[in-house]
């Protein structure tokens, strides 16, 4: 049991708590076997090693995979670097109550509920269009950065800002620079919050659909290189789903793909940031 | 306060004809010390001698802390935290522009009330401020290592569990850690600030112990509310007050001589356990 759930009252409350609690897994286990059910059967080598063919009815998703994964890579590459240098500056170089880190944080906060929809249409308009960089890989993954970035600071600043104060003092007392406690003491510390940052903007980026429609387009053949167009999953899903009929039992193989893809980003992430707080990062 | 004695009479006559500035000493110079608006150190002049153990006593408040935090310039990193007066470590300002504040706090260690080992392993918590200071090379590490977890008693506790966190040791355990760590750099000055007080009697013995023997090769200043433990330790004693908010010196001398004939009527109040 339970020691903090009051022990009376608990009759009604507590039937309300659990069905609502039944419910939330009831809806996410008929989501998973729905896309089991359909998709497995689909899911091959050679569904994962071929490239789609007749709009995608038949064949498979190389390409897409291809793309998907150049979209997350880019989108990464943009936000880590740009979120940390961010959150470094707002945690330790801001005072928490000054008017400039009160407006950053919440344009911040702004930004990230903004509707992806409106991070396509800038993301199009500006990198697409502006920049000239038309539908690419490059401008897709790069408008996903725009979009998840505030998420990764804000937590990313969260992280940083839970170091005790005592661990500062003990490394200034030590002559250490500030580098070298913000890389082996710092930001190991903010590991967790990086973590819980990178799961959900990474989630939020590898499910995206609307913001890619825009910005890296629809094209589902292998992509040359960063300027190329590409599609990816969520994009293909959807437009099986939605344009093409006949396609819905690729979509769900595709969509079975896309469930493992993000299992794999969180098995993953959580190994090499669990590795990190252990040893410090190694700059 | 007149009862602060001029500079001249305190510094021992032993040390000062042979060498003018000998190693490891400090001295305070009408130091003043503010948070904010707030001032909560009025014009502290206070010589420590080189070489011996400096006990810093008085009531909860009255800036011990404050004050020890300006010896190796941790005020640093307080905002909005101001001082003026000097401060002098061998002779030489250490607020002056040209001062590497890096190397003065590799010479002066502090350790803090609560013991504050990093959450890394026991090894890393001394070899890494080590390779950061430029000692590169692993054979030397790993003997500073040995040598300092042997100086602070914690070799035979920890020879077979070096990798694991440091924040698996016990309260004692992680102090005298910190100690160690403090001294692998070779520091010429410690800091203490109330080093025994969040420890149990035991081990709070055993670590007194240890300050007692370190003071053959270094220069320590101790905070401490415990004055049985400053009375048995120390060589000298420095008793500060707060009046009207502001922390100031009354009175500093030998410690056989503050403790038994202090001069000022606070300080016998205090040392009698009236007030305080
Ligand atoms: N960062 C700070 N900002 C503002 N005021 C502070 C700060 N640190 C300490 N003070 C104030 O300065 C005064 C002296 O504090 P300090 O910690 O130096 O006292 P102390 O003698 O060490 O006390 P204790 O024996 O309880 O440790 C106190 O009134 C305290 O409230
Ligand atoms: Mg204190």
């Amino acid at each position: 049991m339970n020691r903090l759930a009051p022990a009376k009252n608990e009759g009604f409350a507590g039937f309300v708590l659990w069905s609502v609690a039944a419910f939330i897994v009831a809806v996410f286990a008929w989501l998973m076997a729905d896309i089991l059910i359909h998709g497995a059967a689909q899911i091959s080598w050679d569904f994962l090693s071929t490239a789609p063919e007749k709009a995608g009815r038949r064949g498979g998703i190389l390409p897409i995979l291809v793309s998907t994964l150049l979209i997350m890579g880019v989108c990464l590459l943009a936000a880590l670097p740009i979120a940390l240098g961010t959150a470094i500056l707002l945690a330790e170089f801001t005072p928490e109550k000054s008017a400039f880190g009160r407006m950053v944080r919440r344009a911040l906060d702004v930004l990230a509920g903004v509707p992806s929809i409106v991070f396509g249409l800038f993301g199009n308009a500006f990198f697409s269009v502006y920049l000239g960089l038309g539908f690419s890989i490059l401008s897709g993954g790069l408008t996903l950065a725009c979009m998840i970035l505030p998420l990764l600071i804000r937590t990313l600043e969260a992280g940083l800002r839970a170091n005790p104060a005592r661990d500062r003092l003990a490394a200034a007392a030590l002559g250490l620079s500030y580098g070298a406690s913000l890389r082996h003491i710092l930001l190991p510390g903010a590991a967790p919050a990086l973590l819980a940052g990178l799961l959900l903007g990474g989630g939020r980026a590898i499910a995206e659909t609307a913001a890619l429609v825009y910005t890296s387009g629809y094209v589902d053949r292998m992509p040359g290189s960063l300027l190329d167009s590409g599609r990816a999953l969520s994009v293909h899903i959807f437009d099986l789903s939605m344009n093409v009929p006949g396609g819905d039992q690729n979509a769900y193989a595709s969509a079975l793909v896309l469930i493992v893809l993000l299992f794999i980003v969180n098995v993953t992430t959580a190994g090499i940031v669990s590795r990190w707080r252990k040893t410090g990062l190694a700059i | 306060m007149s009862t602060v004695p001029p500079l001249t009479d305190f510094v021992s006559t032993k040390i000062a004809p042979a060498k003018k500035q000998p190693v490891g000493l400090i001295e305070t110079k009408n130091l003043s010390l503010f948070y904010g608006l707030k001032q909560v150190l009025q014009s502290v002049c206070l010589p420590i001698e080189a070489g011996k153990i400096t006990a810093i006593v008085g009531p909860s408040g009255c800036g011990k802390t404050s004050l020890i935090s300006t010896l190796n310039r941790l005020t640093d990193l307080i905002p909005d935290c101001r001082i003026s007066g000097r401060v002098l470590f061998e002779g030489s300002d250490i607020h002056a522009p040209e001062v590497d504040v890096i190397q003065l706090r590799r010479r002066i260690g502090m350790i803090f009330q609560n013991p504050a080992p990093f959450p890394f392993s026991i090894k890393k918590n001394i070899c890494f401020p080590l390779r950061e200071h430029g000692i590169k090379d692993r054979k030397e590490q790993t003997e500073r290592l040995e040598t300092v977890l042997r100086d602070v008693g914690l070799w035979d506790e920890v020879k077979d569990r070096l990798t694991q966190n440091a924040l698996t040791l016990s309260g004692g355990q992680q102090q005298r850690l910190c100690i160690a760590r403090a001294l692998a750099l070779k520091p010429q000055v410690l800091l203490m600030d109330e080093p025994c007080a969040a420890l149990d009697p035991l081990s709070s013995a055993v670590v007194e112990d240890l300050i007692a023997a370190l003071k053959e090769h270094y220069t320590i200043v101790i905070v401490t509310h415990n004055l049985a433990q400053a009375k048995r330790i120390s060589d000298a004693t420095a008793f500060f007050w707060s009046q009207n908010g502001m922390g100031r010196l009354i009175e500093q001398g030998g410690t056989k001589q503050v403790f038994e004939a202090p001069q000022n009527a606070l300080t016998a109040a205090y040392i009698s356990g009236v007030r305080g």
